[in-house]
């Protein structure tokens, strides 16, 4: 749709006029999830969309990014997208490679990483994420990869970001199963479960920006992506959707750098 | 002292119908030419434990040869579903296959626990999350220290692991690197184990972060040049991405999947 939009202002544009750039809701977010790494940071990241993004901000803005994968590899720098979490390509440009354990009991679990950056195939109003069924545990309709490193990263990490298109059948009001804990239900999930980190502080998706509301947790609206509206957002939410009660934040649309950038990124063997 | 033998004594020999067996490899130095020899060999009945099951055991379970799964992310890294995992959870087919389902660090520490000769593992994980209502071997255990709940994890002694190194010396001593997994807590909690090698070499020379898993501590070696693919060997071959892809086709289709095993256990 957004596609749709620019190439019709593009049109319609005075020749003489500065270029609407033409780019898609995918491509938003992936921008928009970049920017919202800071340089330095220290990153674990998930394949796919974050991995993405991560990458994408390390040639950006962020060029002391840290990236650590969960098969290992500490401060990777590849110059390709990995495939998978441990492509060859991430061991050969990591600072080091430790073992699994290593990664979860002495690098994830103490809190030595910012920011954990995931995504999921349910998002619920406070944010927990489902990446095991869709229906009953036993009889589920969709039997999704399950778990991986994610609980452990989304209880451990300073804090998450989560990265997902934003559909209705995704952005639900109680997940089926839940996998990796947001805020669970009540402001003081959190503490009461003994996680320590301070859970998913924003979710980017292809239309807008949602983060947690200071007193209950439940996820609103603080942003909206170009030629979006709050009705589309509610639209795909499958919760009642608040907005923020500041003003919200218009998000810039992507530079040309920043589409070069991600354009320019190519996957492993593709 | 591990002895040196050709995979197919190997496999007869270390694994039996009913045995409980770890695979690892974490992406890297992923065990495929054991895995199908266990599938050529028609092994039946095997609790298959791996974190990532991925493609080698899709093809194992598609075969029959697990009743029981224990793992902790079982996709197509990057690409999809394992579709043979699906068909066999949904319908049986060709076999029931039962799970037992666990995160990526309660795996971990399953491993080290079991490595290390203890009854379980200790964690913070799980809190809060649906997982221990569906996996009894997931449960709690309070600190004597400080009072903390924390989670336990049953230790994992698989009867055999097997994984899959670079190279080996002749006798028997295993050096593997890159991306090591958890292929070194695997062999240390199994009760027989089995290594696959690139190569065999008159002598180890040492290389940076390898790991080194002594001859005494292993049964068998076996070469199995390119016995990792299409997963890959670092410093050997890389990862057959295009073959990820492809595979999905493959195990999206009963009749697909069915020729290939055909080809694949063809004299």
């Amino acid at each position: 749709m957004l596609t749709e939009l620019a190439s019709e202002s593009s049109v319609l544009s005075e020749p003489a006029a500065a270029p609407v750039l033409d780019y898609t809701a995918d491509e938003m977010m992936s921008v928009a999830a970049a920017r919202a790494l800071r340089d330095g940071a220290v990153c674990f990241v998930g394949i796919g969309l974050p991995s993405t993004a991560a990458n994408l901000a390390r040639r950006l803005h962020a060029p002391s990014l840290v990236l650590i994968y969960e098969s290992g590899t500490l401060d990777t720098r590849p110059e390709e997208l990995p495939l998978s979490i441990g492509d060859g390509i991430l061991a050969d440009s990591a600072l080091t490679v430790i073992s699994v354990p290593e990664v979860f009991n002495y690098w994830l679990q103490p809190g030595r990483i910012d920011v954990g950056f995931l995504s999921g195939a349910q998002l619920d109003r406070y944010g927990n994420i489902n990446t095991t069924v869709i229906g009953e545990y036993d009889e589920p309709s969709v039997r999704l990869p399950g778990s991986g490193g994610a609980p452990e990263i989304a209880a451990s990490c300073g804090e998450v970001m989560i990265v997902m298109r934003h559909r209705l059948r995704a952005f639900v009001e109680g997940v089926d199963f839940i996998t990796s804990v947001g805020h669970g239900s009540a402001p003081e999930d959190r503490r009461r479960l003994g996680l320590t980190g301070a859970g998913p502080l924003r979710v980017i998706t292809d239309l807008g920006i949602l983060e947690p509301d200071p007193e209950t947790r439940e996820l609103t609206l603080t942003g909206l992506h170009p030629g979006v509206t709050v009705e589309q957002v509610r639209a795909e939410t499958g919760w009642p959707l608040a907005l923020s009660p500041e003003p919200l934040i218009p998000t810039p649309a992507p530079t040309t750098r920043e589409l070069e950038v991600l354009r320019s990124l190519r996957t492993v063997g593709q | 002292m591990a002895e040196i033998k050709t995979l197919t004594d190997a496999i007869s020999e270390l694994v039996h119908d009913g045995d409980s067996v770890a695979l690892e490899g974490f992406t890297h130095l992923i065990p495929f030419a054991a895995g199908h020899e266990i599938i050529r060999q028609r092994k039946r009945n095997l609790t298959l434990i791996r974190m990532t099951p991925d493609l080698i055991y899709d093809r194992m379970i598609g075969a029959g040869c697990a009743s029981k799964l224990v793992f902790s992310w079982g996709g197509n890294p990057g690409v999809g579903s394992l579709h043979r995992m699906r068909d066999a959870l949904n319908h049986s087919w060709p076999v029931p296959l039962k799970i037992e389902e666990h995160s990526h660090a309660g795996m971990a520490n399953r491993y080290v626990a079991g490595a290390s000769g203890l009854p379980f593992g200790v964690l913070r994980g799980y809190a809060g999350t649906d997982l221990p209502a569906h996996t009894d071997t997931i449960s709690t255990v309070t600190c004597p220290f400080t009072g903390e709940t924390l989670a336990a994890v049953a230790a994992l002694n698989p009867d055999v692991s097997i994984v899959h190194a670079q190279r080996a010396d002749r006798a028997g001593n295993v050096q593997l690197w890159g991306i090591t997994g958890v292929q070194k807590e695997a062999v240390l909690a199994a009760t027989r184990s089995l290594v696959t090698v690139e190569e065999i070499v008159d002598t180890l020379e040492p290389v940076p972060g390898a790991v080194l898993l002594p001859s005494w501590v292993v049964d068998a070696v076996a070469v199995a040049p390119g016995g990792a693919k299409p997963s890959y060997a670092h410093g050997y071959y890389e990862r057959d991405n295009a073959a990820y892809r492809a595979w999905d086709a493959v195990s999206r289709d009963r009749e697909k999947f069915s020729a290939w095993l055909e080809e694949l256990v063809a004299p």
